[in-house]
């Protein structure tokens, strides 16, 4: 550790330094996975700001209807349900992936793009139904930041059915090789944290919004 | 370049070494799925079953009981789900998730508490006034 961290090329073929790390105290152990961590705390600041709004304008109905009106809890309860289930089976996929067996590890991944199917699905049908029923995201504030909150939950559950297909081809084709594991590993974080965020809309949009 | 020149680690081929070891240093375990899965479970039905019964006479208590949950829930899945420790990455996720926190809660909280008080201090409109609106 005393040496200086800039040290001459080792092959002697030019004057031009290399610079070394030592330590390697400046990098993490493992890059790729704390970048894709950052990316998701961008991400919950933008779900953050999206509650706020949600927060500010939940209750300005327009003389509309309120929540307390338009949501069916039974199926957010089913919705709910789906996502929690697909976090499990995404987790037995990663074990499978760690025990490197490629069969079984593609079943338990096609059963979480299914389950997440089923909660896009039920959501598009939600908001299919309240479009047609004239409630649509331009009748009041409340409506327009419930879309939002929502709708963008969803087009990321949506985002990241689209990455689970892709990594099932990938992975029948080319196994469980280094790449495709730590694909394996950054969709799980992104996976796990919609569940996070979906806890918070069934719990502040869904729950308090029957309430009020 | 190999992987050791005067001793010295070559920071690149450091970092291929480390990704294809990665997923074997995070402790994984069916255990922990179906633990954290349970705990889930059960903090997902009890605040939808309070909201649909009306358990709770007061609002505001099963208001405050739901939130309550909701964190429970969140810590459940960042500990069982997503394997968050305050050492992996040499403690940098750890050190990123509370600087978002700390953001998180500024912004919801300062947003609801602004606007909350812009409601409450804007003076009101007599009707007189509001005809005289373009």
């Amino acid at each position: 550790m005393s040496e200086s961290p800039i040290t001459p090329a080792a092959d002697g073929t030019t004057a031009a330094l290399r610079f070394y790390d030592e330590a390697g105290a400046h990098h993490a152990e493992h890059p790729t996975i704390l970048g894709f961590w950052l990316y998701l705390m961008s991400d919950t600041l933008l779900f953050a700001c999206l509650f706020a709004t949600y927060g500010v304008l939940g209750r300005n109905y327009a003389g509309g209807p309120s929540g307390a009106e338009l949501f069916d809890l039974q199926l957010v309860a089913v919705n709910t349900s789906l996502l929690l289930a697909s976090s499990i089976t995404y987790g037995f996929g990663v074990i499978e992936m760690r025990r490197k067996r490629v069969g079984s590890t593609l079943a338990w991944l096609g059963i979480t793009g299914l389950l997440g199917a089923g909660f896009v699905g039920i959501e598009l049908y939600e908001f299919s139904h309240l479009i047609h029923e004239g409630y649509g995201p331009q009748r009041s504030a409340f409506l327009s930041s419930f879309f939002t909150l929502v709708g963008t939950h969803g087009l990321h559950v949506t985002f990241g059915i689209v990455w689970l297909i892709t990594l099932i081809v990938q992975v029948s084709r080319h196994g469980l090789t280094a790449s495709n594991r730590r694909r394996i590993m950054c969709l799980s974080m992104f996976w796990h944290f919609l569940d996070v965020v979906w806890i918070g809309v069934f719990t502040f949009v869904y729950l308090m919004g029957v309430l009020r | 370049m190999s992987a050791s020149v005067n001793g010295l680690r070559d920071v690149d081929d450091h970092a291929v070494a480390e990704q294809l070891e990665q997923h074997d240093t995070l402790h994984i375990t069916v255990g922990g799925y179906v633990t954290g899965f349970a705990l889930s479970v059960i903090l997902t039905a009890i605040p939808f079953w309070l909201v649909m019964s009306n358990a709770l006479a007061s609002v505001g208590l099963t208001i405050f009981v739901i939130l309550a949950l909701a964190m429970v829930q969140i810590y459940v899945h960042m500990v069982f789900f997503l394997h968050m420790t305050s050492k992996a990455e040499g403690g940098w996720t750890w050190m990123s998730l509370i600087f978002t926190l700390v953001l998180l809660v500024i912004v919801l909280s300062g947003s609801l508490w602004i606007m909350y008080h812009l409601n409450e201090n804007t003076m009101p409109l007599s009707p007189e006034q509001a005809r005289k609106l373009p």
